[in-house]
C-alpha cells in the first residue's frame, strides 16, 4: 500500500521507512510558528519546562501580527513578552513592526518554509504552507513551546482525501472560489483530521497566491493540511524567496484516499459563504435570485487574501470606480513588500481615489481585534476565513466571505455583486 | 484519573473557538480573566450558572476554528470538568489534553444527553452515565499516556515529572 505526499513527508521527519494513516509518530521540525496572542502562553509554558533555551534559535519564527501594531496595553504587554523572550534566545526570525506581516504571508515570502519542511504553528492557518509542498499544521501553544524546546512534536498520521483539479477558471475566478466551494460541498468538518491532497492539471491555471488561499482555508473543513505538489511554478517560488533546500515528495500512484473529488475549475463561479458558517455557499447566481444583501463594510486583505494578487485583482475592480456611499472599504496589505509592491504598481493610489482606506499589515478585523469592528446588525463581505457568529464584532452583525473581486465589486455596488454586474 | 461528575450544559454542532473564547478577550491569557467571557457569544448565562464540576456536552465538530489554546483554558478555568461530544476539531483535542481538560467523544452520549441532566464519566473505562435518566453510554477510554497527561494536569507537568 503506498502513502500519500503527506505521509511521505511525515515518515522521513520520523526517520521511518513507511508510515500509514492512524500511526502515532514523532517527527523533527523545520519549523515552530507563534504569533503575538500565542506565543505569550507558550513562552509561559515553556517557562516552566525543565529546558535550557530553545533548541535552534534558527528554526523559530515569532510574529506579532493580530494585535500590533499594539492596539492597547494587555496587547502591548504581550507584544513585549515575546519581544523580550526573542531577544534573550537571540531568536533569528522574529519580525518587528516594520519588518512584520501577517505570518502566513510573511513567512513563505522570507523564504522560511519550502517544499518538504515539516512545520508546526501556533495559529490555525499555519496549513497555508502546504502551497509550497511542504506539511504544515496549526497547534496550540503549550506544543507550540515543547516544539521551541525539543524541536520534536508528536502526529497521529493522517488518512487524506484527494481533489482532482482539472480545467481553467474562468475571468475573476480565483483560488478563494475554489476552497468556498471545496468547503461548502463536504462541509467544516468534512476533512476532520485528514489532508487534503490537491492535485491534477488544473493546478497548473493556479498562481501561486491562489494555491496559498486554497491551502490556508484547509483547516475550514477540518483540515489537518492542504497540501499541492511542487511544479516549475512552485520550485521558482522558492528559488526567487529562499536559500534553504527544499526536498519533493510525491504520492505513490497507489496511495489510498478516503476519497476522491472531481472539480472541473472552468465551472465554478464566484461563490460566497454565507453567515455563521464558511460551509453556507452560495454561488453568485443563485445571490441573484435572492433580495439584495445590503452591506455596510469591505474588507480585503487577511492571511487568506492580502496578496499581491488579491490586491491587484482588487485594484483592477476599483480603478475608475468609486466605493458606495456609507460604505467603509478596508484594505490591508499582508506584508511590508507586498505593501511596497502595491505602492509602486499604483494599487493604493487606486484604493485610496476609489474611497477606500489601506492599513498596516495586521490580522485586525479578521478576529475581530481593530480596525474594522461591526456594530449590531452590520454585514461585511471580507475575503478573510471565518464567519463564525461574532467573530468580526457584534453578535448580532454578520460576515459574508467571499473572493477580492466578489467584495470589490460589493464596495462599490453596496450589495453583494460580482465584478461582472459592474457598469 | 478521578471521575468526572456534574450537571449538563448543552450545545450544537461546530461550536467554535471564537463563541468558546472571543477573541476581543485574547489581550489576556490569565485563566481567571478568560474563564469570565467563556461561552459569551452562545451562551451568556453559562457563566452565571456553571459550577465546579459541570459537563459540556456537545454534538459534531466541537471546537473548530482558531487554534487558540484560550478556549480549553476559559472552559476549564470555568470549572468545567468534561467535554463530551460527537467529535472535536482535532486543533481544540491536542489543546484539551495538553493543558489537563479531559474531553471524550461518544456520538450516542451526545445525542442521549440533555441540558440539566445530571452526568458522571469514569475516564478509565469511558463509560459515560446519565444519572438522571439512568443510562450509560461507552465513549473511548483515554489511552494511558494521555490519562497520565491530564492527570498531571498537562503536557508540560507530565514532561517535568520525567514521565
Amino acid at each position: 500500500m503506498g502513502m500519500t505526499m503527506t505521509q511521505k513527508i511525515l515518515a522521513a521527519a520520523a526517520g521511518l521507512e513507511r508510515v500509514e494513516a492512524g500511526q502515532l509518530i514523532e517527527a523533527n521540525l523545520d519549523l515552530v510558528l507563534g504569533n503575538d496572542i500565542t506565543s505569550p502562553v507558550a513562552i509561559k509554558e515553556m517557562d516552566k519546562m525543565k529546558v535550557d533555551g530553545v533548541f535552534d534559535k534558527d528554526k523559530i519564527a515569532l510574529v506579532p501580527d493580530h494585535f500590533v501594531p499594539n492596539k492597547d496595553i494587555k496587547s502591548a504587554e504581550h507584544c513585549k513578552c515575546v519581544r523580550e523572550f526573542a531577544k534573550k534566545n537571540e531568536i533569528t526570525n522574529y519580525f518587528e513592526v516594520g519588518e512584520m506581516g501577517i505570518e502566513h504571508a510573511l513567512l513563505p515570502e522570507q523564504g522560511l518554509t519550502v517544499a518538504g519542511d515539516v512545520i508546526i504553528g501556533a495559529d490555525s492557518h499555519t496549513c497555508t504552507y502546504g502551497a509550497l509542498g511542504a506539511f504544515s499544521t496549526g497547534v496550540g501553544s503549550t506544543d507550540m513551546a515543547a516544539g521551541m524546546a525539543t524541536g520534536k512534536a508528536w502526529f497521529k498520521v493522517p488518512s487524506a482525501i484527494k481533489f482532482v483539479l482539472t480545467g481553467k477558471k474562468a475571468k475573476w475566478i480565483s483560488g478563494k472560489d475554489v476552497i468556498l466551494h471545496i468547503i461548502g460541498m463536504i462541509g467544516v468538518d468534512g476533512a476532520l483530521y485528514k489532508s487534503m491532497e490537491f492535485v491534477g492539471d488544473g493546478i497548473a491555471d493556479l498562481t501561486m497566491d491562489d494555491r496559498f488561499t486554497i491551502a490556508n482555508m484547509a483547516i475550514e473543513a477540518g483540515g489537518k493540511n492542504g497540501i499541492f505538489p511542487v511544479d516549475d511554478l512552485a520550485i521558482a517560488y522558492m528559488k526567487e524567496h529562499s536559500k534553504k533546500e527544499y526536498k519533493i515528495y510525491e504520492a505513490d500512484e497507489d496511495a489510498v484516499y478516503d476519497a476522491v473529488y472531481t472539480i472541473d475549475l472552468s465551472t465554478l463561479r464566484p461563490t460566497v459563504a454565507f453567515p455563521h458558517l464558511p460551509e453556507n455557499t452560495h454561488t453568485i447566481d443563485e445571490i441573484h435570485e435572492m433580495d439584495d444583501i445590503n452591506i455596510d463594510q469591505v474588507v480585503i486583505g487577511s492571511c487568506t487574501n492580502g496578496r499581491l494578487d488579491d490586491l491587484r485583482i482588487a485594484a483592477d475592480v476599483l480603478k475608475g470606480r468609486h466605493v458606495a456611499k456609507g460604505m467603509r472599504c478596508i484594505v490591508i496589505p499582508a506584508t511590508q513588500n507586498i505593501y511596497m509592491q502595491a505602492m509602486e504598481e499604483g494599487l493604493l493610489k487606486t484604493f485610496i481615489e476609489a474611497g477606500a482606506i489601506v492599513s498596516t499589515p495586521t490580522c485586525g478585523p479578521c478576529l475581530g481585534g481593530y480596525m474594522g469592528i461591526l456594530a449590531e446588525g452590520e454585514r461585511c463581505v471580507s475575503t478573510t476565513n471565518r464567519n463564525f457568529v461574532g467573530r468580526m464584532g457584534h453578535v448580532d452583525s454578520e460576515i459574508y466571505l467571499a473572493s477580492p473581486a466578489v467584495a470589490a465589486a460589493s464596495a462599490v455596488t453596496g450589495k453583494i455583486s460580482c465584478p461582472c454586474e459592474l457598469a | 484519573m478521578k471521575n468526572a461528575k456534574g450537571i449538563v450544559f448543552k450545545y450544537g454542532d461546530n461550536v467554535d473557538t471564537d463563541v468558546i473564547i472571543p477573541a476581543r478577550y485574547l489581550n489576556s491569557s490569565d485563566p481567571a480573566e478568560l474563564a469570565t467571557h467563556c461561552m459569551e457569544d452562545i451562551d451568556k448565562d453559562f457563566i452565571k450558572n456553571v459550577k465546579k464540576g459541570d459537563i459540556i456536552v456537545a454534538d459534531k465538530n466541537f471546537g473548530c476554528g482558531s487554534s487558540r489554546e484560550h478556549a480549553p483554558i476559559a472552559i476549564k478555568a470555568a470549572g468545567v470538568s468534561c467535554v463530551i461530544a460527537e467529535t472535536f476539531a482535532r486543533i481544540f483535542y491536542r489543546n484539551a489534553i495538553n493543558i489537563g481538560l479531559p474531553i471524550i467523544e461518544c456520538p450516542e452520549a451526545s445525542k442521549g444527553i440533555e441540558a440539566g441532566d445530571e452526568v458522571e464519566v469514569n475516564f478509565d473505562t469511558g463509560i459515560i452515565t446519565n444519572v438522571t435518566k439512568g443510562t450509560t453510554f461507552k465513549g473511548q477510554a483515554f489511552p494511558e499516556f494521555m490519562q497520565k497527561i491530564i492527570a498531571a494536569e498537562g503536557l508540560v507537568n507530565y514532561i517535568n515529572s520525567g514521565k
